[in-house]
């Protein structure tokens, strides 16, 4: 009997469930109540985002696949394809960290091998609340630590390096963490697989692990707000097995060669549920399953149960008929079971049997693509004003060492140290570089990826913020030499239900959009997130953005200085910048303490020129060294510059009438710091692209040390500055 | 010169030594599944790191009993040379074809970066082809690779002189700064950095190719001083 209550703890609204009942014609079952409920969760259906998302460009020579399958798809040439999505596990991950982001990893390897892909590379973007704060630090190192290790865990032992990511601290995500995965995986063009059921008649085949309990409601629990209760969800995380779903990678991948397999998805968020609906929906075709035949690892399940769990490591699959032996055959060399549970059917229905009896018999089509869609109310101003405060009295000598071992500045070797980033030998720059960067060893040629996300100055203004990501991470491809060529997004967002969280969220995505159009990155698929809110606190806007760009295998120009007696040159100029723009920077967080304004101002055609001419003096081997500016602007540039294994400093000079702290730490986009023994030939370049590129230095034996015209701002012995930028993170998490 | 690489459920770094041994370095390589009885006419045999039947337990300790292990025991009884990486050095220990033990880092958290290592011995197969006291520069990723063992066993791989690698920069707490070691017969070789990882300069060093190539020696000096009386 389904109640008004019910109804509600499904958190399915009034007219909703009005819409079950027109699309069935009849009261749904309970097993039925559950199955809509999943497939209708924000988390499922994008019902809040999708009208948004339309917005984005999804279209591109290059894109083979667009969103809406399980990964995007697209053409690196020379036969071969790259299949690469972010997705988000941050509820999961706040509930229980360590299994939380350990299923996260493994969720996204599992959208990028049912594609046919095997994954070669890993990124995260993280974001914690602040380690030191007197009341919540604890809690936070221990989520911090939890995290690392689960996404250490998981990618260590299935044997993908995890090469890059970004982590951030804020007082915003103390009740929230982000724990954003971006993968990537490689396959030739002619082995694509879709998650797309065909065939009247053909069997369909479970694979992998066995189905538990755990994880029931996990899509619907991504899609509520945190209160105290959230933290008795526990039993709603999953529990991640790596060395399974190694397994079941390399069965897959094997079975896959056969020519036996029609469809395949992996059964990620709402499970069985949302695998068999939309392989059916993808193929305009029903699927009959008896739930008796599938494999379960608790005794007396409910369909309902069976239906709705997130049980990890598990896929379905569509074979041909009558060639199910060679399907079989490679699961059992490989350990795993597969089992027949059901049919293709022509009705365009999901059939559920259980016992022999029908417990659930839903049209595809209504179940998975005509979840309701919301046009929430969106017509507030997304950000607030905050005037500019009372700023302290420049003290760049202090404020350099200050900022270098700030959390979200220091180097994040405790972090990715503890991350395989070598297995499989493609790794041609790993973490800590401007840019992952991983040779395909099939084609000869490399693939770099950046994950980007600002949500400081998304909260400041989510459409500009939104620009500088898509901007920042195609200048970290630039500054290794790549062209950006497509993205995947991950949008960090609170309750859409309020207007302003709603406003972010439209004016992020329009932001995004335009500026993924003027790059030319086509986003090809990703992952929202909303309802990132605990006890009515919603975390900064926070858009993540995944770029790949594609390059030439060769020995790639790193972040550090080489050699003394070298021309610094700062291409895209010293920018420009005024108090309200500093509002949103590292300066202003670390030693202002505060939050104001307007995020740094981009041009996006000067932001692309400034790529284009960097890839030119990288093409002609011009730069021995290059690191673009962000967080900490110019200073904290040329120290990292400094931290090399050669301990090469720099001298700079600058003539400027900006104030020096803002000269030292302004953080405006579009500006690349290179060292180069032909600063002429650089600097013709420049010209030609109608780029600034003025010679700000020179690299020097010892030290570093900025002077404004006559006066010295700063000088320091790069061992000070080193130590404090290594070990502080370290020194945080203790 | 032909190398077997042993495939465990779980291993993941089988791919990257199939291709040092073979692309990079230019031999020919085939694979080892776990439920061998036999490994083949190859001439050496390479157990690859990674997880092996996802090393919840011990690491290494269900590896030993997978059928392969006999063939390996008994191959190496015969003389044949052994080379077991990371997970593969956790699974020759357990299976007692090295004495010792692989526990967790000191730091108890997994640990990915390169280290120096020290050739201290080149009276082996494995590192024939190196100077005594040279530097080599490889990767390491594992998160229980401090080496341990008895007083009494340490005295005795030292007197032996069958400590084939030392640590520079000791990154994980094993004793006596212990990377890599040798059994009584030199013929079996565990380490646990990875020589496969640093077989081109693109990926950071080419050190690793001094084993491989060290190998390659030892099978050619042995094909020159006897007539291979029919295939193993």
């Amino acid at each position: 009997m389904i109640t008004a209550d019910l109804i509600s703890q499904h958190q399915l609204t009034p007219s909703e469930y009005d819409k079950i009942v027109d699309i069935l014609g009849r009261e749904p079952s309970y097993t039925e109540l559950g199955i809509f409920s999943v497939m209708w969760s924000e988390h499922c259906s994008y019902k809040s985002s999708r009208l948004h998302l339309k917005k984005l460009p999804t279209r591109g020579k290059l894109v083979v696949q667009g969103p809406g399958e399980n990964a995007g798809i697209i053409d690196i040439g020379n036969d071969y394809v790259i299949a690469f999505k972010i997705e988000s596990h941050n509820h999961p991950s706040f509930i229980e960290p360590f299994q939380g982001a350990a299923t996260g990893v493994g969720g996204i390897l599992r959208d990028i091998f049912t594609m046919g892909a095997r994954p070669i590379a890993v990124l995260d973007s993280l974001r914690f609340g602040r380690l030191d704060d007197p009341e919540t630090g604890a809690r936070n190192r221990r989520i911090l630590s939890g995290v690392v290790s689960g996404i250490a865990h998981y990618g260590n032992c299935f044997g993908v390096p995890t090469v890059g990511g970004e982590c951030i601290f804020e007082p915003c995500y103390d009740g929230n963490p982000l724990v954003n995965v971006f993968a990537l995986g490689v396959c030739r063009k002619e082995d694509i697989f879709y998650a797309k059921a065909a065939g009247v008649g053909n069997p369909v085949i479970y694979v992998g692990a066995r189905t538990g309990r755990d994880g029931i409601h996990g899509a619907s629990m991504a899609s509520a707000e945190f209160t105290e209760e959230s933290k008795q969800k526990r039993p709603n995380v999953q529990v991640g097995d790596p060395f399974m779903e190694k397994l079941l990678l390399e069965a897959c991948l094997e079975a896959m060669k056969t020519g036996a397999i029609v469809g395949i998805q992996d059964m990620g968020a709402a499970g069985l549920t949302c695998s068999t609906c939309e392989m059916g929906s993808r193929g305009e075709v029903g699927i009959e399953i008896e739930l008796d035949r599938v494999p379960q690892r608790a005794t007396g399940m409910t369909p309902y149960e069976i239906m709705l769990s997130e049980s990890q490591e598990r896929m379905l699959l569509v074979a041909a008929k009558g060639r199910e032996e060679e399907v079989f055959s490679v699961f059992r060399k490989w350990g795993l079971e597969a089992v027949e549970i059901g049919v293709v059917t022509r009705d365009g229905k999901l059939r559920v049997k259980h016992h022999g009896e029908v417990v659930a018999e839903i049209p595809n089509r209504e179940l998975a693509d005509e979840a309701p869609l919301y046009d929430r109310p969106h017509d507030v101003v997304p950000a607030p004003v905050r005037p500019v405060p009372n700023l302290p009295k420049a003290d760049v000598q202090n404020s350099l060492p200050t900022l270098l071992a700030s959390p979200d500045i220091c180097s994040k070797r405790w972090i990715w140290q503890q991350y395989d980033f070598q297995v499989r030998t493609n790794t041609v720059a790993g973490p800590g570089a401007e840019a992952a960067i991983i040779r395909i060893k099939e084609t000869g040629t490399s693939v770099a990826m950046s994950l980007d996300g600002n949500g400081r100055y998304c909260f400041l203004s989510p459409r500009e913020g939104a620009r500088l990501a898509v901007a920042e991470a195609c200048r970290n491809l630039a500054t290794v030499g790549a062209r950006p060529v497509a993205a995947t997004n991950c949008l960090n967002f609170g309750n859409p239900e309020r207007p302003e969280i709603m406003a972010q969220l439209v004016e992020a995505i329009e932001g995004m959009s335009e500026a993924c159009r003027f790059f030319d990155t086509p986003i090809t698929g990703g992952n929202v997130s909303l309802y990132n809110e605990t006890l009515g606190e919603g975390i900064y806007p926070t858009p993540v953005l995944g770029v790949v760009g594609l390059m030439a295998t060769a020995p790639p120009v790193t972040i550090p200085f080489k050699n003394a007696g070298r021309a610094l040159v700062l291409l895209g100029g010293l920018g420009s910048c005024d108090d309200a723009r500093m509002g949103g920077t590292q300066y202003a967080k670390e030693i202002v303490k505060q939050l104001w304004g307007l995020p740094p101002l981009l041009d996006l055609e000067y932001e692309q020129r400034v790529q284009y001419a960097i890839r030119r003096i990288l093409e002609e081997g011009l730069a021995e060294s290059a690191h673009d500016l962000s967080d900490g602007g110019l200073a904290v540039a040329v120290a990292e510059c400094s931290f090399g294994p050669a301990e090469v400093g720099a001298q700079i000079e600058i003539v400027s009438n900006l104030r020096p702290e803002v000269l030292a730490f302004h953080e405006a986009p579009s500006r690349i710091l290179i060292s180069t023994n032909n600063p002429k030939r650089v600097v013709a370049i420049a010209e030609k692209y109608e780029i600034e590129a003025p010679v700000v230095g020179v690299t020097i034996e010892k030290g570093i040390e900025i002077r404004q015209r006559t006066v010295t701002l700063g000088s320091w012995e790069i061992s000070a500055l080193k130590s404090a930028y290594d070990g502080a993170l370290e020194t945080h998490v203790r | 010169m032909k190398f077997g690489v042993i495939v465990f459920p779980g291993s993941n770094c089988d791919h990257d030594a199939f291709y040092a041994v073979s692309a990079s370095f230019g031999q020919k390589a085939e694979w080892i599944w776990h439920d061998s009885h036999s490994v083949g006419d190859v001439d050496a045999v390479i157990l690859p790191g990674g997880f092996a039947y996802g090393d919840y337990l011990r690491c290494g300790a269900i590896a030993k009993f997978s059928p392969v292990m006999q063939a390996v025991k008994d191959y190496a009884a015969d003389g044949g040379l052994v080379l077991g990486v990371c997970n593969g050095f956790q699974i020759l220990v357990e299976a007692g074809l090295l004495p010792g033990a692989l526990i967790r880092n000191r730091s108890l958290k997994f640990i990915c970066r390169d280290v120096h290592l020290r050739v201290e011995t080149t009276r082996s197969p494995f590192t024939g082809a190196a100077h005594r006291g040279e530097i080599l520069r490889m990767p390491i990723a594992h998160g229980e690779g401090c080496y341990y063992a008895s007083e009494q066993t340490l005295d005795e791989l030292e007197a032996e002189d069958r400590v084939a690698f030392r640590y520079l920069d000791n990154p994980n707490g094993s004793l006596r700064n212990i990377a890599g070691i040798l059994n009584a017969q030199r013929n079996v070789m565990g380490l646990m950095p990875h020589p496969e990882r640093a077989c081109d300069e693109l990926m950071g060093s080419s050190d690793g190719l001094t084993i491989f190539e060290s190998m390659l020696r030892t099978v050619q000096a042995h094909r020159a001083a006897f007539v291979p009386a029919g295939r193993r």
